[in-house]
């Protein structure tokens, strides 16, 4: 398998890269270790150790930071940005759909069972329209590079997806460490995140919010592996974080405990999934949630970001049907490419896979993190047999993709520098606007010839540039 | 029927409780089985907080009470015509997909049993006629016993136990019913007296079976009909916990304790 080399085409640099030549080849060795260091101290004094995605693994561990900066020129970016904007369009469209009308599925794009059936279709938002229809404010998008104009989409992230603030502290500390190279190359800044996410926030505010909008971050709390981010984000924003027993219903509002007496709170950014949200309306037993708010969220009085019900969207097998809902919603061809997956609950698909293991990624509905899945090149016979035994036990827990051809970025290893494979994880907010900040985490698979960027399978991140014109 | 409804629950707290947040699903359905012509809700102490129409058609209002508070009372205090629809929700207005009534939920999760008596009924290919026998299957095998079940007691250990009261027999209509491939969902409600005459005094529970041309129809198995103007619908949800009438959180350690009493009386025409 041959893999696009996002720096080389041959001998000959590619033009985004172009200026980053010259600071690599002449970087002596001890002043690389040295910066290497300097970066790791720096991480590990902010404290940003949790694992991304929510992988679990150790809290405590550094993620291997790269200094090598993945780049995108700005005419790359421009249409990676209209993909990834289709695509929240898309979501969000369906979204409002599914909890109306539900038309796509009237119109038999859309089998019905994988939709109403769906665990995380939630039943008792059906009918209650979030402001401007926006269910998911924050959709994170993981895409895979394989050629010049080529990217796949593997998940769209609907509910509440984490690591931004790995896109705003990778910048912050390569900004720290280099100034020299951020006055040499022109890259588009990132750090407007905190205020559109703010402005998105505000911007989906209930009619019922006369005033500026009171915005808070809902956390589980510091147990939870991306506390880290939940207080960094509310502190950028300029927003209280808050648990849930910080937050209480009265009448039709949900009100912040404050030193000055209770405060009315308009939008809720949560961070803690729907099952947890809400103990009288969903788990009798969680203690993180606010009694009572989901009624007052379903009668108008308190917005919630992402909505509940949100992450209907985002389910492995709706994902297959992503380009569908472009085509139904917007009446325009996908951008970004979906890639084939084979569900192996159906006879024909499970018949493929099991003739093809040694060629394909195999992976769990429900799993993440990298963990349960199969690389078929990059699996010996032994572990396939092993594998295999374990679909034939229960088939409808797994899809199969094709493996992917993942593009490398130049990455500074033991030995100096060599090509490792990357994906990319950008943040798109969606509120009154659509708005995409020109950049994103990238994340990237230390270790020699692996396609797993996953942090607990040995992955590390990259500082992402977009190049201005 | 003109039927006067009285229903009081209060809740006594052996440590005064402040914030207590209510749910309450505690008014009539709207369709063409009933018309409401008074109905009041009363929390003692009590906010009322967002009042709404769900996407399953029910009303829905939310109450707090700030306390502390060492008792509160709920009152309802209703009248309403009822009429016999054989047992057919027509003109309810709702939004949710049946569909999504396939789901089981913890109490109604089938075990071997369960599957064996939903699949033991042959024969049949008309979806009404089939509804009719699960629901008759369920009278057969759970004869009606008070105390015998609590609140929590699955379907499964229902049928294995034989025994147990309307929550126990709409749990097993509605898993069996759901084995089969119809929506099934739990309804709660009161009922004015049972088929023979005796005065039901208690809240009630029966099972809704979506067939394909009719809609949502209701089984009542521990009474062995379909609700008729007897019934009173209030609200529904995929099993007792989900269509709960009532259902709050106090901010307080003490123990609590129950008492409910409910009145559905004829009243004269």
């Amino acid at each position: 398998m041959s893999y696009y080399n996002e720096m080389f085409e041959g001998d000959r640099v590619r033009d985004p890269y172009a200026r980053l030549r010259d600071w690599v080849e002449t970087m002596p060795d001890d002043f690389r270790q040295m910066k290497q260091a300097e970066a790791e101290a720096l991480f590990r004094r902010i404290g940003i150790t949790f694992a991304v995605y929510g992988e679990g693994g150790d809290p405590d561990r550094l993620i291997p930071f790269d200094m090598m900066p993945r780049v995108f020129e700005q005419a790359e970016w421009r249409r990676l940005e209209r993909g990834i904007k289709q695509r929240a369009r898309a979501l969000n469209a369906f979204l409002r759909d599914v909890y109306g009308r539900g038309e796509i599925i009237r119109a038999g794009r859309i089998p019905a069972r994988l939709v109403y059936q769906n665990e995380a279709y939630e039943k008792s938002v059906v009918g209650v329209v979030p402001p401007r229809g926006i269910y998911s404010h924050i959709i994170g998008i993981d895409l895979v590079r394989t050629a010049k104009d080529e990217f796949y989409v593997l998940e769209d992230n609907c509910r509440t997806p984490s690591g931004v603030s790995y896109m705003l502290e990778n910048r912050e500390i390569m900004m720290r460490m280099f100034p020299q190279l951020f006055r040499n190359n022109r890259i588009e800044p990132v750090d407007q995140y905190p205020d559109l996410l703010r402005r998105t926030l505000e911007s989906v505010a209930p009619a019922k919010c006369s005033d500026r909008p009171t915005c808070v971050i809902l956390t589980p709390g510091h147990y939870n592996s991306a506390y880290y981010e939940h207080s960094f984000l509310a502190n950028l924003m300029g927003v209280e974080l808050v648990e849930g027993q910080d937050l209480f219903v009265d009448g039709e509002f949900v009100y912040m405990r404050t030193t000055t007496g209770p405060k009315r709170v308009d939008v809720i950014y949560r961070r803690i999934d729907d099952p947890y949200l809400d103990p009288l309306c969903f788990r009798p037993d969680s203690m993180l949630g606010i009694p009572g708010l989901m009624d007052v969220y379903r009668s108008g009085g308190v917005s919630i970001c992402s909505a509940p019900g949100a992450g209907v969207a985002d389910d492995k097998a709706i994902y297959t049907f992503v380009p569908e809902m472009i085509r139904f919603y917007l009446g325009e061809e996908p951008i970004l490419n979906n890639v084939q997956t084979w569900t192996l609950w159906k006879d024909d698909d499970y018949r493929y896979v099991m003739e093809h293991l040694p060629e394909l990624v195999v992976k769990e509905v429900h799993g993440s993190g990298g963990y349960g899945m199969l690389v078929g090149p990059k699996s010996t016979t032994e572990e396939i047999e092993t594998f295999r035994l374990k679909i034939q036990a229960n088939p409808s827990n797994y899809i199969a993709q094709p493996t992917l051809a993942l593009s490398t970025c130049p990455t500074f290893v033991e030995e100096g520098i060599a090509p490792r494979h990357v994906d990319l994880r950008p943040y798109c907010l969606c509120g009154d606007r659509i708005e995409l900040v020109p950049g994103g985490l990238t994340r990237v698979a230390l270790r020699d010839g692996s396609l797993v960027v996953n942090s607990s399978q040995g992955g590390g991140v990259k500082d992402t540039w977009v190049l201005s014109e | 029927m003109k039927l006067r409804i009285s229903h009081e629950t209060v809740y006594r707290y052996d440590q005064p409780i402040r914030n207590l947040v209510q749910s309450l699903r505690l008014t009539p359905s709207v369709f063409e089985g009933q018309k409401v012509h008074s109905w009041t809700i009363d929390v003692s102490g009590g906010i009322r907080g967002p009042g709404f129409r769900d996407g399953a058609g029910d009303w829905i209002e939310g109450w707090t009470v700030r306390g502390p508070v060492d008792h509160v009372t709920i009152r309802i205090d209703g009248r309403i015509d009822t009429r016999d629809m054989a047992g057919v929700l027509r003109g309810h207005r709702e939004m949710i997909n049946p569909l999504t009534y396939l789901r089981d939920t913890s109490v109604t999760r089938p075990d071997p049993a369960l599957r064996d008596l939903a699949f033991g009924i042959t024969g049949t290919t008309d979806q009404l006629d089939l509804a009719h026998k699960l629901s008759a299957a369920v009278s057969d095998r759970i004869a009606f016993r008070p105390g015998v079940t609590q609140t929590g007691t699955t379907a499964a250990q229902a049928l294995a136990l034989g025994e147990g009261v309307c929550q126990d027999h709409t749990h097993a209509l509605t898993a069996l019913a759901r084995l089969r491939g119809l929506p099934a969902r739990y309804v709660s409600g009161y009922l004015h007296s049972t088929i023979d005459g005796q005065a039901h005094d208690a809240a009630h529970a029966w099972a809704e079976i979506q067939v394909e041309g009719l809609g949502w129809i209701g089984f009542d198995a521990a009474n062995r009909c379909c609700p008729d103007e007897r019934y009173v619908r209030l609200g529904s949800g995929l099993d007792s916990a989900d269509a709960a009438p009532i259902r709050g959180i106090a901010m307080g350690t003490g123990a609590e304790e129950l008492d409910v009493s409910v009145r559905v009386e004829e009243m004269p025409q």
